[in-house]
């Protein structure tokens, strides 16, 4: 038995075991040595761990150029490239990469968030609206907290995508838009600032943006009528600084692409969901914005500005200086939230200050970033895309097929479906590569039916009479992890998946890739070259999250949430009905996980 | 947080309380015939008959409300029913949503958000989806031919804390 071994030692200890079995338990229990008792009956804190006493403050120059061992962006960098420089792991060594440790976290549902390292010290945000701080190295839980939610919050995305670090303060969106600030070393809710009121619908599920000492940020909602923005808040006080609405009033730019005299902008939707990337040069943020509301563009007629767009706001005062709507009078669901990477490509020889997304319409975008506008360069389909019938060749509007836009009373059948080419799992870049690599779903296609709907506070706000996901008869697979080269614009390689993906990805400097989304459970490491899939590993749940990379005391590590949930599950519960039985549900339960080479 | 003097408009239902529709902006209480059968749940408020008073000032006040063959009723909800009527939250307790679809083939309740399903013959107890537990049913009984609750909600309402 253990426990007696340490306090009774050697041929001592031994003999009194016996003597205990001999003359019964009263008589060794009078030979026990001394024993001590807890000094409180309530737990009290222990001493502050090493890593936490020397945590290293996050300035605005560090956010610019982070460290390559640290994570401290949701895509590590402004430029939302999702590339991490380390290089120890490659595709040679890759079959050693094993796992160093694993954690629950306690919650089911979706989780998304990447784990955001800063010298050791690893966030992770979680459904349940909960953050974790645990030693990088060791997986030791350092503090946990919770804020519990309000009743009567509708909460539609059960998830969130993350923290931002800044000074010696962690920021997490709450649920109920609330933006929490809490101290780095102790997990203390140091305030809170209500971002908008989570009664008129809106919640928030995504990472903050620093820059400048300013926290920003946006809100969903699209769905329940809610009038999108992008919001920023005194990274020290908590004090609002802007707000900025991408669904201009009567009067504003913009308003004339919405109906005359009515109140559609009060819930024209436009929500922002996703992180933006930042251009340090201009100081220009990037945002993408969610569909209009409701869901049938015929109810709302009008190219609906700023809805299905990348914004570009000044970072200072939150104005609008340039923006690009990848598609007018959204009628297919598809929101245009994950922001454009912020990335420079050569194209007819000229070097092009770029900005290049891929967008959920199933189309990539290149794009050019000025101090202001927004310019079109070129855009080309990345899957099986059939709304689209052009695009104008200066500034690549793209001209709708009518019999693939869904309407009131009018069904239409589109492809892709309305998760589109990609929903919003981040794409990576990788500069040694130059490739943009892309977690797509080809072959699935969408029928939409129109109904008038009833605006009430709080309730769904869309008019879907009918909604059937549908795939291309014949196809042999949805899932893909593609890869295209930005300079040439064209596509390099792609690998199938064995099922459809929600699997964002992360790139490395040693010129891996690493994504998960597959309803396998399987966290896969890719040949960034080639794409061949050289080394997977089995986790408890399907993983939708952010992957990221890190290094402490010289080593480097990959590290991962698992935990099924949110949109995937939905895509998962349609892929049933249309082949019943192969599709069955995906077990949920969250951990953390963190490989390295052995 | 509840304020310390909680709005009868946004208290729970209470013993005694009528059901109006909530479409239309009733004040009429609801009868077992306003009920269609088999079909899509209606969906009312609670009203205090002293006052009219309609307890609207809660979205977790919403009320379905189903009308079954009574045979089909299965153990309390046999009890809770009121002429063939059953009532329930309408709010899901996955992400908040109301519950308003009849999947007519299985005559089951359907949460559009997230496609959980929950059986009205018993207890709304949930038979799949990403939901973690049952609606709160309200049990109700007649008086004047009149719906009225004759308990309160049979567990919390809202989205469950994880």
């Amino acid at each position: 038995m253990p426990a007696k071994r340490t306090f009774l030692q050697g041929a001592s200890g031994a003999a009194l075991v016996a003597a205990a079995l001999v003359t019964g338990f009263s008589a060794a229990w009078a030979q026990m040595p001394k024993v001590v008792a807890p000094a409180s009956a309530t737990p009290v804190p222990g001493p502050v761990p090493e890593v936490l006493q020397k945590y290293a403050a996050v300035t605005a120059e560090r956010l610019k150029k982070p460290e390559d061992g640290n994570w401290l962006h949701f895509r590590r960098t402004y430029n939302g490239w999702g590339f991490s420089p380390l290089n120890e792991i490659t595709p040679k060594n890759v079959g050693r990469l094993q796992l160093v440790w694993s954690m629950a976290t306690g919650q089911v549902e979706g989780h998304q968030a990447p784990p955001i390292v800063n010298n050791g010290v690893m966030f992770v945000a979680t459904p349940g609206n909960q953050l974790l701080a645990i030693e990088a190295k060791t997986g030791n839980l350092l503090w946990r907290y919770k804020r519990r939610l309000p009743e009567d919050v509708v909460h539609l995305h059960p998830t969130n995508r993350g923290v931002a670090l800044y000074g010696d303060k962690v920021y997490f969106a709450s649920a109920d838009c609330m933006l929490v600030a809490l101290d780095a070393r102790t997990g203390k809710e140091l305030w809170t600032t209500a971002v908008d009121d989570y009664k008129q619908a809106y919640y928030m599920s995504l990472a903050p943006l620093i820059v400048d000492g300013k926290v920003i940020l946006g809100a969903s909602g699209g769905e329940l009528g809610v009038r999108g923005f992008v919001a920023a808040v005194d990274a020290e006080s908590g004090k609002p600084l802007w707000k900025t609405y991408t669904i201009p009033a009567p009067g504003e730019p913009g308003a004339d692409t919405w109906p005359a005299g009515g109140d559609h902008y009060k819930r024209g939707g436009g929500a922002v969901w996703i992180t933006g990337t930042y251009d340090p040069e201009t100081n220009l943020s990037f945002w993408g914005t969610g569909n209009a509301a409701p869901w049938f563009g015929d109810q709302r007629p009008g190219d609906n500005l700023y809805t299905s767009s990348v914004i570009a706001l000044d970072a200072n005062s939150g104005a609008i200086k340039g923006h690009f709507q990848y598609h007018p009078n959204d009628s297919w669901d598809w929101d245009e939230v994950s922001p454009p990477m912020v990335v420079d490509y050569k194209r007819g020889g000229k070097a092009v200050k770029g900005l290049i997304n891929v967008s959920r319409s199933g189309y990539i975008w290149d794009l050019e970033r000025t101090t202001g506008k927004i310019n079109f360069v070129a855009g080309r389909p990345y899957v099986r895309q059939n709304v689209f019938k052009s695009l104008d060749p200066k500034t690549g509007r793209p001209e709708i097929d009518d019999a693939r836009k869904p309407g009131t009373g009018k069904a239409a059948e589109f492809c892709p479906s309305l998760w589109g080419g990609k929903d919003w799992p981040p794409a990576a870049f990788s500069p040694r590569t130059r490739m943009i690599y892309i977690p797509a779903n080809d072959n699935l296609c969408h029928e939409l039916v129109g109904e008038p709907p009833k605006y009430v506070v709080g309730e769904r706000y869309m008019g879907v009479a009918k909604n059937v996901m549908k795939i291309a008869e014949g196809a042999d697979h949805v899932g893909e992890l593609q890869a295209w080269n930005v300079d040439t614009g064209k596509k390099v390689w792609t690998t199938n998946l064995p099922s459809f993906s929600f699997g964002p990805v992360l790139a490395t400097g040693g010129d891996l890739l690493f994504s998960g989304g597959t309803n396998d459970r399987l966290f896969r490491a890719f040949d960034a070259r080639t794409g061949k899939i050289l080394w997977q590993y089995p986790t408890i749940s399907g993983i939708t999250a952010v992957p990221v990379s890190f290094q402490v005391d010289g080593k480097q590590y990959i590290a991962v949430q698992s935990g099924w949930g949110v949109d995937a599950a939905k895509m998962q519960a349609r892929m049933n009905l249309l082949f019943p039985g192969q599709y069955p549900e995906v077990p949920q339960g969250g951990a953390v996980y963190v490989f390295a080479l052995k | 947080m509840r304020p310390a003097l909680a709005q009868p408009e946004s208290e729970r239902p209470k013993e005694g309380d009528v059901l109006v529709a909530i479409e239309g902006d009733s004040r009429v209480p609801l009868e077992p015939k306003d009920i269609p059968r088999d079909a899509r749940p209606l969906l009312a408020w609670p009203m205090d008959p002293a006052g009219n008073v309609v307890r609207g000032g809660s979205r977790l006040n919403k009320v379905l409300l189903l009308r079954l063959d009574p045979a089909t009723l299965v153990g309390g909800t046999r009890e809770r029913a009121a002429d063939g009527v059953v009532a329930y939250s309408a709010i899901c307790p996955h992400a908040g949503c109301e519950v308003n679809v009849w999947a007519a083939e299985q005559k089951t309740l359907e949460c559009s958000c997230h496609y959980s399903h929950y059986n009205p013959r018993d207890g709304a107890a949930v038979i799949d989806g990403p939901t973690p537990r049952a609606l709160a049913a309200l049990a109700l009984k007649l008086a004047d031919g009149k719906l009225v609750v004759a308990k309160p909600f049979s567990g919390r309402v809202g989205i469950v804390p994880t």
